[in-house]
């Protein structure tokens, strides 16, 4: 039931808060009314057809800077 | 965006087993962590870390975090009910809920009364769309989760009420994670020295509907994503906790949770939902432990609509050992029936049916027998 894997959003109808993600290189129709203003090029988690969540990009890299440097200093 | 794998990147695991060994090397008495979320249950299994952790000298026990499993039998029966009773209508629900043995069997098994059938749907809003295209059917939507999907299932009641769909309604069966954590620590039967919280159900809630677990009782906990590497990271969390004596609610989650979680989709689910003491199965009533539907939409609520009387009780069927793997009092290969009459494709009780099921889980990773 959930796609716990960030998916890139592709396509937004604004007025009926619904479009599409790219999940893994397949389309799939979602909902985006749990989300504020959702955009094209977004990284969202979703789950059960709703996008809950955004990805924080930034926060991502973040952490995988933070692991890389655990691996190599170990 | 820069790929993700590095949270499954076989060095970055070992440095952080090795960082958890040496964190646990320190502490004295035992370190087991519960495990809240059924898909942190598979993650673990899947990726082997139950192993590497208990050579680390960490135990993970897993935690009530299936919604399939701890919906009881009565639920599970009063929706094969509607679809074996009434003519012309239409259940919808996800797939593994059809496949939950009950005392009358299974859905998927189960014999539907004239023009009615049961429908496996893998977002919520399909069932609307059932619903609007077959004016001449019944739809009832079989909705069961925690927080991750309440508010799509709110949503749903929003919808119906705004288009007034006279032919939709909902038998919810839709679970608080916080409460069955308090009970299980209130009841003192498990032994655990942590929580590892689930990401996505705090996704939506946030952090602090857990403070009171580090602030009243004393446990540290952590929230944690699903890829290895942030399952990891949130038992570091833990033992630094303990560590230094300073329970918390740690976030290791941070791309996706906020501290707040998802104010509208908790706006969404005040809306339409109140609270209720709802009945788990293996945990028995827990008080304001589920969600409803508001009496205002009673229209769009099954139970109401149908006249349904659901008592449920949290009892399993004879010899099903669901309700202590849940509690995390046993660990599934403890279930005398695990493995032999009890399998994936013949399966006697709901936790070896849901892929977050941990007798599932454990049957096809293939923990050792005690
Ligand atoms: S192995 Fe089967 S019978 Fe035993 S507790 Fe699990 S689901 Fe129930």
């Amino acid at each position: 039931m959930c796609l716990g894997i960030p998916s890139k959003v592709i396509e937004v109808d604004p007025a009926f808060q619904t479009g599409r993600i790219d999940y893994l290189g397949t389309k799939i129709k979602t909902n985006f009314a749990l989300l504020d203003d959702v955009k094209i090029g977004d990284w969202v988690i979703v789950h059960a057809g709703f996008a809950i969540s955004r990805l924080d990009e930034a926060d991502a890299l973040e952490t995988l800077d933070m692991l890389r440097e655990m691996a190599e200093k170990s | 965006m820069r790929p993700m794998n590095g949270f499954r990147d076989k060095r970055v695991i070992a440095a952080l087993l090795e960082k958890i060994a040496e964190r646990r090397r320190g502490l004295t008495s035992p370190v087991r962590i519960m495990e809240v979320c059924g898909t942190h249950t598979m993650t673990i299994h899947r990726h082997g870390l139950k192993g590497l952790l208990e050579a680390a000298g960490v135990e993970m026990v897993s935690g009530p975090g299936c919604p399939v499993c701890i919906t009881p039998n009565e639920i599970h029966e009063a929706a094969l009910g509607l679809v074996t009773g009434r003519e012309n209508t239409v259940l919808a629900t996800f797939g593994d809920m059809t496949r939950v043995p009950t005392r009358r069997g299974s859905l998927q098994a189960a014999v539907p009364a004239r023009g009615s059938e049961v429908k496996v749907v893998y977002s919520p809003e399909e069932s609307i769309a059932l619903a609007r295209k077959s004016p001449g059917k019944d739809v009832v939507f079989f909705g069961v989760g925690f927080e991750t999907t309440i508010p799509s299932i709110a949503f749903m009641a929003k919808s119906a009420a705004a288009e007034r769909l006279a032919n939709y309604s909902i038998l919810s069966a839709l679970w608080l994670i916080p409460p069955p954590l308090k009970a299980i620590l209130e009841s003192g039967e498990v032994r655990i020295s942590g929580f590892l919280y689930p990401g996505h159900v705090s996704a939506i809630i946030g952090t602090a509907p857990y403070e009171f677990i580090a602030r009243d009782h004393g446990f540290p906990g952590a929230v944690a994503g699903f890829e290895p590497g942030d399952i990891l990271l949130g038992i570091l969390s833990v033992l630094d906790q303990i560590r230094e004596g300073k329970p918390r609610v740690a976030n290791e989650y941070t791309r996706v949770v906020r501290q707040d979680g998802n104010p509208v989709a908790r706006a969404l689910m005040a809306e339409m939902l109140e609270p209720m003491d709802a009945c788990w199965r293996g945990l028995g009533v827990i008080p304001a432990s589920g969600l409803k539907l508001k009496p205002a939409l009673a229209a769009f609520d099954a139970e109401s609509k149908y006249g349904l009387r659901i008592e449920p009780r949290s009892a399993d069927l004879p010899g099903c050992r669901c309700g202590d793997v849940l509690r995390g009092l046993i660990a599934p290969p403890e279930c005398p029936l695990f493995s032999r009459t009890c399998k994936p494709d013949s399966p006697y009780g709901p936790c070896m049916v849901s892929f977050e099921g941990a007798c599932l889980v454990y049957h096809k990773y293939g923990a050792p027998r005690p």
